[in-house]
């Protein structure tokens, strides 16, 4: 991509504005990514839109109503390269826990007018609806692994975004490991690094924002919170938070035993 | 003790001057610190942050430090972090290339280190990272600045824990080589004295400074009469004659995926182990485009990328890195370094989230 | 843990750590695959023993184990054969005056040419595993009087994919080896051999005590090989092949390129295959 200015476009589904806000932190860099980017579409910042194709289409949140399925598939059109931002984008969001749920239900209870709410029976990734080139994944997203990605997008190059898990990073920084020093359950081995391991360096289990790693064993972390002393539903629970739509915690229920 | 001529008495009052002297001389002193429920490596300052009166007891998956109430400085043994977190960073600047391909090293400021409070297998393990890193046909170049000049104050164990297994790997309990300063912790009826085993001119410059009394007798005899016991309290075993033939025997064995069944792949055995050494290395670029740096990073043989070539990596399932793992330890080491990769340190059990024990699954494995 | 305190950075000094080679030209052999002539820019030869691998590196983009593929009495302008099919490779295939390719190397070993003077040579390649042989070929051609027969088996997918065809023309075409080629899959131009490399072995008589074989290619197509090798009477220590494993360092020192108890980039990347017998063709070693 060295040579042109490329167009970026930043979109915004089902979430709460803070992965595209995680762009606008970016306060050193900012002006350069100005430069080096054309900022074509980016409504959280500026009114003017300039008409598409973009090269890079950073979509936030996740897929919940007809209208967004409608318009990610556009989206996917416009973009040369399509690329996911948080965990909404990526695995559904805390939005998500609604999937386990009757949807009508809720929105009965939440809106005056439901008959006016059109939904989606489940909120969802928007790979489920559309191929998706890269996820940065995260609750919100790192922003340090925004412009990883953003330099490896000018320089051509494949951005240097880890899988394994938060364990390594975590070990790296010289964290104690809180579940083994604590006995605190912690999600770590089954999520994907990113954060810098923020919560276990604060003594608290790891809440899996970033979603599972390259290859994670639910069923051997889960089992070992039930050996913890945690009940089932307390580790179904556990599971079950920004990520817990993603494809491989999704069906931890059925993976323990109980 | 080999060399009785040498060896030196020291009250444990006046065991924090231990710490000044070394800072007089230059020394960045690192050594044992309670942290975050845990005896960590890190930086010291004073003899303060010993962690006086505390103990560890470990299992597999598990770690606590519990009081005690004799007063001892080295009531514990190995804590999560080897001395492979100061030798070998976990991330550091290799070069910066400009774009007109000039390429600059940093030139970093290495300051002269002191470890206090090393046990024998990670001393061992030292012995093998040096065989690796500095001895083979190339030499790291990082590790080699961090390592030179380094002053090694190794303690004896006499208390081992649950999950060491030295007297299998001939590691220790006590300190054989590799040490400028061994220290025994003598504490019996309130006395209270290290004793202190010089054995090189590093060391002697320490002792020098600090000042001490010539080792009685009758302290010497208790330093032996406390090995023997230490090796008799190590009850974790692992037969490793033949066990590199045996394991590559049974490459195939099913219990191979009997582990994988609980393996999380999440590399925390690699990163507490103090030998193992892999790395990987990344490449970054400002936005700018002027400016590329290329980092090293600790990486782990757990991961996928760790195997990846093209058309996808090697070792796909969790099943063929715990074996490439435990098989590197315990066998290709040996071809490879003519020693184990493993110092029976017992880091890897400890901290594996669930407990995973490479003594038991070796063995299982050979059954 | 602070392990910053004992390695504070920092100042920088300029150091070389790669050599910097230019782009004097660009051979497209296949749709994918392009062999790049890279001339040193600090004008100083550049050595290398055919079957050794080079680190590339393409500025801000990452860095590659290839393989030399050239003549290696050629100092001052080095082949290297890459297929372009990831961010660096499609970097490297695509940098231009006066952009460079950084250099670090030889790495690794190479194919025992001396060891098999005297004696029969067989090479087998299939697809673009005849990079690293080339060298080797043009050697024993320069030195033909030193070996005996001389056998060369090259197979690709399709003709497309078949590297070096000129070169191919020619070395079918002399009198002083036997060389033949198929394709797994001919199109309507196609007149020569379709199936398999281990086909050819038919077509071939080996005298397994006087023979010598070198083997690079994809894992499958190299474990047939040694099969048909071994069928026609070859001693593993007489069977070498090229291993690929992921190269990061080229020094042994970064662990990834473990192939049981060998690092291939400074062990291999040739093994003979007395030396892994054990290992080969084991799932995900």
């Amino acid at each position: 991509m060295a040579g042109k200015v490329p167009r970026i476009a930043v979109y915004k589904f089902a979430s709460c504005d803070g992965c595209q806000l995680s762009i606008v932190d970016l306060e050193d860099e900012l002006l350069e990514i100005g430069q080096r980017f054309e900022i074509a579409y980016f409504m959280e910042v500026t009114r003017a839109a300039r008409k598409g194709p973009y090269d890079v289409g950073l979509v936030e949140g996740s897929i919940s109503t007809p209208h967004d399925v409608e318009l990610i598939k556009s989206i996917r059109k416009d973009c040369k390269k399509l690329v996911t931002i948080g965990a909404c984008a990526t695995a559904g969001g805390i939005q998500a826990l609604r999937n386990w749920a009757n949807v009508e239900e809720f929105s009965k209870y939440v809106y005056a007018k439901p008959e006016y709410v059109q939904t989606l029976e489940k909120a969802s990734p928007v790979s489920e609806y559309v191929q998706v080139d890269f996820e940065l994944r995260g609750c919100p997203v790192n922003k340090y692994q925004l412009l990883e990605l953003l330099s490896a997008l000018l320089a051509g190059r494949k951005p240097n975004i880890p899988t394994y898990s938060v364990c390594m990073e975590c070990k790296m920084k010289g964290n104690v490991c809180v579940m083994v020093a604590k006995g605190i359950p912690c999600l770590g081995p089954v999520v994907q690094a990113g954060c810098g391991a923020i919560c276990p360096t604060y003594s608290r289990g790891c809440y899996g924002c970033f979603g599972p790693m390259e290859s994670p064993n639910v069923k051997s972390l889960a089992t070992s919170f039930i050996d913890l002393g945690m009940n089932k539903k307390d580790v179904i629970l556990t599971f079950r938070g920004f990520t817990g739509w993603s494809k491989e915690f999704r069906e931890v229920d059925g993976l323990i035993e109980g | 003790m080999s060399q009785q001529k040498s060896c030196f008495a020291l009250d444990a009052e006046r065991f924090g001057d231990l710490i000044g002297v070394l800072k007089d001389l230059g020394y960045v002193v690192y050594g044992p610190v309670e942290r975050d429920g845990a005896i960590v490596c890190d930086l010291i300052d004073s003899v303060e942050q010993i962690p006086k009166g505390l103990s560890d007891v470990q299992m597999p998956g598990s770690y606590r430090l519990v009081k005690r109430d004799d007063g001892r400085y080295f009531g514990y043994v190995v804590g999560p972090q080897s001395p492979k977190y100061v030798l070998r960073p976990s991330q550091h600047l290799l070069f910066k290339v400009r774009k007109d391909g000039k390429t600059m090293l940093p030139q970093p400021d290495v300051k002269k280190i002191a470890f206090v409070g090393l046990r024998s297998c990670d001393l061992k393990a030292i012995e093998i990272l040096d065989k690796i890193l500095l001895q083979g046909p190339y030499v790291d170049n990082t590790y080699a600045a961090l390592r030179k000049g380094a002053l090694f104050i190794a303690v004896n164990c006499t208390e081992p824990g649950n999950n060491c297994f030295c007297t299998s790997m001939n590691t220790g309990p006590f300190a054989q080589s590799g040490y400028d300063i061994c220290i025994t912790e003598l504490l019996n009826d309130g006395n209270h004295v290290f004793i202190l085993d010089v054995i090189t001119d590093k060391g002697a410059e320490v002792v020098n400074r600090l000042g001490c009394r010539n080792a009685t007798d009758e302290e010497l005899s208790a330093v032996s009469r406390l090995m023997e016991e230490a090796k008799n309290k190590i009850k974790k075993k692992l037969n490793v004659e033949n066990i590199k033939d045996d394991l590559y025997k049974n490459l195939e064995h099913p219990h191979w995926n009997e582990i994988s069944n609980r393996c999380l792949a999440c590399g925390n055995c690699t990163l507490v182990c103090p030998t193992c050494f892999c790395t990987s290395v990344f490449d970054k670029t400002s936005l700018s485009l002027d400016m590329a740096e290329r980092w090293e990073v600790w990486d782990s043989c757990f991961s996928i990328d760790y195997s990846y070539i093209h058309g996808g990596s090697i070792r796909q399932s969790i099943m063929s890195r715990y074996r490439q793992w435990l098989m590197h330890k315990l066998a290709t080491w040996v071809d490879q370094f003519g020693t184990f990769g493993c110092v029976g340190c017992g880091r890897c059990i400890t901290w594996c989230p669930v407990g995973i024990d490479i003594v038991e699954e070796a063995n299982k494995v050979r059954g | 843990m602070k392990g910053k305190a004992a390695l504070e950075s920092t100042q920088m000094v300029e150091v070389e750590v790669m050599r910097k080679f230019s782009v004097e030209n660009v051979i497209k052999e296949t749709p994918d695959t392009y062999t790049l002539m890279l001339k040193p820019l600090d004008k100083k030869e550049y050595s290398f023993v055919p079957g050794q691998f080079n680190m590339l590196y393409a500025f801000g983009v990452g860095e590659v184990p290839i393989s030399m593929s050239g003549d290696p009495d050629e100092k001052y302008l080095i082949a290297h054969t890459v297929r372009a099919v990831g961010a660096v490779t499609n970097a490297l295939v695509n940098t231009k005056k006066p952009g460079f390719i950084g250099l670090r190397g030889p790495f690794g070993n190479g194919w025992p040419l001396e060891k098999a003077k005297g004696k029969d040579v067989i090479i087998v390649a299939g697809g673009i595993g005849l990079a690293p042989l080339r060298p080797a070929i043009y050697y024993i051609l320069k030195h033909r009087k030193e070996y005996g027969k001389f056998f060369f088996l090259y197979g690709a997918r399709t003709p497309n994919d078949l590297l070096y065809k000129k070169e191919l023309k020619e070395w079918k075409s002399r009198f002083d080896m036997d060389a033949f080629i198929t394709v797994d899959a001919g199109d309507e131009k196609w007149t020569g051999n379709v199936g398999v490399v281990t086909t050819l072995f038919k077509r071939i008589k080996l005298d397994p005590d006087n023979t010598y074989a070198f083997v690079c290619g994809p894992e499958i197509m190299m474990k047939f090989t040694v099969l048909e090798l071994r069928n026609q009477g070859l001693t593993d220590d007489k069977i070498y092949i090229s291993m690929e494993r992921n190269m990061k360092c080229g020094m042994g020192l970064c662990g990834h390129c473990q192939f049981g108890p060998y690092f291939v980039c400074k062990d291999g990347p040739i093994f003979s295959m007395d030396q892994i017998n054990r290992f080969f063709g084991r799932r995900e070693v």
